[in-house]
């Protein structure tokens, strides 16, 4: 039987984490705002620069850039985008069971895997399991920036073009409202077909343009751009489901904090109750004992 | 000029729109060289390099730095997309001037692996001071 003394103390620690848990959503949902603002605000680049590589695309040859280029799969990275901090639920083993689960299905193909990895809780979870990584990239989450995707795609497409690996996927968790995010895995390179998101735009317009320098050296120019842009929406994503995942997850915290509370509080209470009637129930028996 | 000869100017930027104005005429420094814009241009499209954007609308003149990136131009409209941009008003020059030291110290070390990478700081420190002294 605890004392109150140790019941009022579990209270109060209760208590404490109820308010840190509560504190914890309110910074994340502050969080996640500014990673929707700047999600708007990259939306017009990229649709822009895709409508652009799309029609660039269509008049070029597709064997004429390597990063088109479609060579036999022996080596795959995977890059496996997760967050530095933990408490956002189920965020992080969802993403790293999904990419644990292709990893092997590779190797089941005899093919063999590079990692690369964001976030520290990928690289904690690799590295216990004695996997070796080619590259790490910690201390982006929460302060993304367009440069940090930009070095990022630049080192795999150097070590694309090199032969590192023939292929590159992305696994990232995507963002699909507060309260739902989707593992989801994208084919970074070879590029396949350079998807146009529309958008406004005049039929035909880019047919007769003068380019300078040539078409083909744009083109060049600007494929590695469109790895950018895939980079930075996946991390973008990403850290905008691990805010919403841990916004859910403190919500359900605080919750689960209020229920403890009210059980505890009515331990307490009896426990103090308890004593109580122990110590009339002595005081009474004192009585009738001085009484005979 | 008449109203409808307007040109559309937009930098685009992966953090955002950085400018939407109607402008009279444009100077851009392309990838080979420096090219100007009036209303009724041929469709055009080339890549750019860190250098200056300059605008002229009546009168005024204003400069945006404009670092990589391409303009896509039509007879109406002139579109830049840019790694980042930033007009000369908001250029933070400190900032620059810091940039332009490492820059400096790291080429005059020669320590330096990147080579590239360091010249190509220290391009976009200079012209960032450039911009922000003329337009003061």
């Amino acid at each position: 039987m605890p004392t109150l003394r140790d019941i009022r103390k579990r209270l109060k620690a209760i208590q404490s984490t109820k308010k840190i848990t509560a504190a914890m959503k309110m910074v994340a949902a502050a969080k996640l705002r500014k990673v929707q603002d700047r999600m708007l605000n990259f939306r017009p680049y990229a649709s822009r620069m895709q409508m652009v590589l799309s029609d660039l695309a269509k008049v070029s040859e597709r064997e004429s850039h390597p990063l088109l280029f479609l060579r036999p799969r022996k080596t795959v990275e995977v890059l496996v985008v997760t967050s530095d901090k933990g408490l956002c639920g189920a965020f992080n083993t969802n993403i790293l069971r999904m990419a644990s689960n292709y990893i092997s299905t590779l190797k089941k193909d005899g093919i063999e895997v590079s990692y690369n990895v964001v976030g520290r809780k990928a690289r904690d979870y690799f590295r216990r399991r004695n996997v070796p990584m080619r590259k790490q990239w910690i201390g982006l989450s929460g302060r993304i920036t367009y440069t940090h995707a930009q070095e990022i795609a630049k080192d795999i497409i150097e070590n694309y073009v090199n032969e590192t690996f023939d292929e590159v996927v992305i696994i990232y968790n995507e963002f699909k409202s507060l309260i739902s995010q989707k593992v989801t895995s994208l084919k970074l390179l070879p590029l396949g077909s350079i998807e146009d998101e529309g958008g406004e735009r005049e039929p035909a317009l880019t047919a007769d343009f003068l380019y300078e320098p040539s078409r083909a050296v744009i083109f060049e120019r600007l494929l590695p751009k469109y790895v950018e842009i895939q980079i930075y929406r996946a991390l973008l994503e990403s850290s905008a489901a691990e805010e919403a995942s841990r916004m859910t997850a403190m919500e359900n915290a605080t919750k689960n904090c209020s229920e403890l509370i009210k059980k505890v509080t009515l331990l307490a209470n009896k426990v103090r109750q308890a004593s109580i009637t122990k110590d009339l129930m002595d005081i009474v028996g004192g009585v009738e004992a001085l009484k005979e | 000029m008449e109203k409808e000869g307007k040109l559309k100017l937009e930098v685009v930027t992966p953090y955002g729109l950085i400018l939407s104005e109607n402008v009279d005429e444009v100077t851009c420094s392309g990838s080979e060289g420096e090219f100007g814009v009036l209303p009724g241009h041929v469709p055009f499209f080339t890549t750019l390099k860190i250098g200056m954007l300059s605008y002229k609308k009546g009168t005024t003149t204003k400069y945006v730095f404009v670092n990589w990136g391409y303009a896509e131009v039509g007879p109406e409209r002139v579109t830049v997309l840019a790694d980042s941009a930033e007009k000369s008003e908001d250029i933070d020059v400190e900032r620059a001037k810091a940039a332009m030291k490492r820059a400096e110290e790291r080429l005059r070390k020669m320590e330096e692996f990147d080579f590239a990478r360091a010249t190509a700081s220290l391009e976009r420190a200079v012209t960032r001071i450039q911009i922000a002294e003329k337009f003061r």
